[in-house]
């Protein structure tokens, strides 16, 4: 039976408990509902509780354990010598898989019966031939012991997977049963459910968390892998950035994480002020029409793709500064430069900043104000002397986030700021970063075994640390800034 | 039973005193509904009002109208005149920020700035330029802070925040900010509701005190309060005037059977 027509059969046999259980414990007290614990409802859902979540839990584990037993017990099968010269267990192993998995297809391609698969003998008959007859293409020929463990390891496999469909099956009747007979009016059904409620929350954030760690511990591991092939004083102090695929290349993350900081640096001190006064003026000073029309029209920017901003950058704002500044001041003649990239990507982050710093300003009570103005003072002494100290945290908070993305940005960095990993304090000419850098290495068709391609992953895992800093910052100062009003 | 003689004794002297405010014919409304209706009050220099009244009454609104704190309110309109020293506070050509400066305010609830206590009571001082020196910027605020009551509590914290101090510290804190701008007028919207009796007692001495050199107009919903310190007394209900005059005229003889339910306990 499928995985999905067991789900069916589970999800049924759960909704029948519900509803039998729902009615069970309306007649227990012969339809008066105030004589029960709780409502008519949670009794239903007690039961369908008891009848889906541990057969599903039972599934999923079997699921998860099946293949790597089967695959133990059928690895015994096959000796060192059924190994070919150059191939490895692992290799066979997935033969034995595939060809396992083409078996019911040879079958009914050759209109064999059970019988006689057991009896077919790769010896005297050509297995390959008929396999890739049904799609299934093979490197070699198929040796005895392999056949013969291909079969073992179907029936396995069709085995486990009968044996799953009757415990799934079983155990939710049962727990469907076992549920259903629980039910009195005294029975708390109502805390059973908020029990189970809590649970799938639980289960919901451990998903997220696990999912953080994995790929941390992905990162951490491939970076090791990484620093075992080059030394991490050279990552770390080489001022070089120089890959060469045949080897002997200079992996210095200096000069990227330079880049980085530099463009993320010409962004910030674009958007911040821009940003934040664009702020104060919507927070402060706009008209209610006046905010209704421009509070959105600033958020559209954050919601053009970074591809477009890219474009902008390339066409537009690159050869207009190469054109009007970088030529006649004789500082160069590319139109990528840190300026541009720069540049655009303050663009982008002005709604990140303004709008965040917008809702912090906004959150500083009106009693605060009104008390700086009772004592006679200005709107702009109001805002520079109270409101902006009391927001700032918040504000220091929107800026941070603004930076972690400014520091992330791939797209704007490849468009604008070119691909040339430079050292200079030059900002009109070209320079990139670490993320435009681990794409690069990464595109081609290289496997991930050279100190080359490895390095993607010790630049994410540098990249990583410097957000994960900066995010770590913001928090804090936006968790202080909340204590202040509590 | 109030008429003791304290008030005798204030009474006389007031006939020196000339009007520091007078409004006419005021009329308050939030969008639709009408908050204040016709108030005629005048507020005598160096002389203690009390306004009192139920809640929700509008006490509060009326206070906010003589130093033009509702403009801070979008929907709020006021209308009628009002003249501080003869100039209608509402004309084009007055700046609000200036006559805030001359009319300060402690409001209802308190609203320390996130600032140190020292900063909170420089601030006005500061945006004023009421001191020449940090020497004399020192003295106005452990001045201010002494009349509050507020100085031995305070003395040896001035630099942590306004906002750590208790519910009653911070009223007395706003009310040393308030007082440090030195304002002409000074409109306290119930200053002692969150204080203990010594500190009443205090800020009661503080507002007797202030009498001698500016015009002070409290709204409390303490009777004995207002008898304690007031010199004139205005009961509002519903957002009318009923009635003003001598707090002990109001007191021991209510021309208005409303004042008297309210005074006696009756209505409020
Ligand atoms: N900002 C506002 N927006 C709309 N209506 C308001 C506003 N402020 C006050 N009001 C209304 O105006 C009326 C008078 O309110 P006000 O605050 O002046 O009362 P009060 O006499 O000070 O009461 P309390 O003694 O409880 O402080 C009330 O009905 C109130 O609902
Ligand atoms: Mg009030």
């Amino acid at each position: 039976m499928t995985v999905g027509l067991i789900l069916l059969i589970v999800l049924a046999i759960a909704l029948s408990g519900y509803v039998l259980g729902r009615r069970r414990s309306l007649r227990m007290v012969g339809g008066d509902i105030r004589k029960l614990h709780s409502l008519p409802g949670f009794y239903g859902q007690s039961v369908l509780i008891f009848a889906a979540v541990p057969a599903l839990l039972v599934m999923l584990g079997w699921m998860l354990l099946q293949p790597p037993l089967v695959d133990r017990h059928v690895a015994r099968l096959i000796t060192e010598a059924d190994i070919a010269e150059g191939s490895s267990r692992d290799l066979v192993m997935s033969d034995v898989r595939r060809i396992a998995d083409g078996l019911d297809q040879m079958m009914a391609a050759e209109n064999l019966s059970e019988d006689a698969l057991q009896a077919l003998d790769a010896g005297d008959s050509d297995i390959r031939a008929k396999l890739g007859n049904v799609g299934i293409a093979l490197g070699s020929d198929v040796r005895s012991a392999v056949f013969e463990a291909a079969k073992v390891y179907r029936d396995s496999a069709a085995t486990g997977r009968t044996l799953m469909t009757l415990a799934v099956i079983g155990l939710a009747l049962t727990g469907a049963v076992f549920g259903y007979l629980r039910i009195a009016p005294e029975y708390r059904a109502r805390n059973v459910a908020e029990t189970s409620v809590k649970a799938l929350l639980i289960l919901s954030s451990f998903v997220a968390v696990l999912t953080t760690v994995g790929i941390v511990l992905s990162l951490l591991f491939e970076s090791l892998h990484f620093f075992r092939l080059y030394p991490a004083r050279e990552f770390f102090f080489n001022l070089t950035w120089n890959p060469q695929f045949r080897g002997g290349s200079d992996l210095g993350i200096f000069p990227l994480l330079w880049g980085t900081l530099y463009v993320s640096f010409v962004a910030l001190v674009f958007a911040v002020p821009v940003g934040l006064m664009a702020a104060i003026y919507l927070a402060e000073y706009a008209s209610k029409p006046v905010r209704a029309v421009a509070k959105p029209l600033i958020e559209i920017l954050a919601g053009i793709p970074t591809i477009v901003y890219g474009l902008f950058a390339l066409i537009t704002i690159g050869p207009l500064l190469r054109d009007y500044f970088a030529q006649p001041l004789g500082l160069g003649a590319s139109s990528s430069s840190v300026m541009t990239a720069g540049l655009v990507m303050g663009i982008m982050l002005i709604p990140f900043v303004s709008s965040l710093s917008d809702d912090v300003i906004n959150a500083v009570p009106q009693a605060v104000r009104d008390g700086s103005y009772g004592l006679g003072a200005t709107q702009s002494e109001t805002i520079r002397q109270v409101i902006l100290p009391a927001a700032l945290p918040g504000i220091v908070g929107a800026i941070l986030l603004a930076a972690s993305r400014a520091i992330g940005e791939t797209m704007i960095v490849v468009m604008g700021a070119g691909a040339a990993a430079k050292l200079s304090l030059n900002p009109f000419e070209a320079m990139t970063t670490i993320t435009v850098k681990i794409v690069s290495q990464l595109t081609g068709d290289t496997e991930f075994a050279s100190p080359e391609t490895l390095v993607a992953f010790a630049l994410g895992l540098s990249l990583f640390v410097v957000t994960l800093g900066l995010n770590v910052i913001a928090l804090y100062v936006v968790r202080k800034y909340r204590e202040q009003y509590e | 039973m109030m008429k003791d003689n304290r008030i005798e004794e204030r009474t006389v002297d007031m006939d020196m005193t000339e009007t520091k405010i007078s409004a006419r014919n005021v009329q308050v409304y939030y969008g639709e509904t009408h908050a204040i209706r016709d108030v005629d009050v005048d507020i005598l220099d160096k002389t203690v009002t009390a306004f009192i009244g139920p809640s929700g009454c509008g006490k509060s609104t009326f206070l906010r109208c003589l130093n033009r704190m509702n403009d801070t309110i979008p929907i709020c309109r006021v209308e009628g005149t009002i003249l501080l020293d003869g100039e209608d506070i509402y004309d084009k050509r007055v700046d609000p920020v200036q006559l805030r400066a001359r009319v300060g305010m402690v409001f209802q609830k308190p609203n320390p700035f996130p600032k140190s206590i020292y900063d909170n009571v420089a601030y006005g001082p500061r945006i004023h330029g009421l001191a020449r020196s940090k020497a004399e910027l020192d003295d106005i605020v452990e001045k201010s802070l002494r009349r509050a009551a507020l100085w031995s509590e305070a003395k040896d914290r001035l630099d942590q925040p306004g906002t750590g101090l208790s519910g009653g510290q911070q009223q007395r804190l706003c009310i040393a900010r308030a007082v440090a701008t030195e304002p002409e007028v000074l409109l306290m919207d119930e200053p002692c509701s969150a204080l203990d009796p010594i500190a009443t007692a205090q800020v009661e001495e503080l507002i007797d005190e202030l009498r001698r050199d500016y015009s002070v107009v409290i709204v409390t919903h303490s009777m004995q309060q207002a008898a304690r310190v007031s010199q004139k007394t205005a009961f509002f209900h519903l957002g009318s005037l009923v009635e003003f005059g001598e707090t002990g005229e109001i007191f021991t003889n209510p021309q208005d059977p409303r004042t008297e339910s309210y005074i006696t306990g009756r209505i409020g």
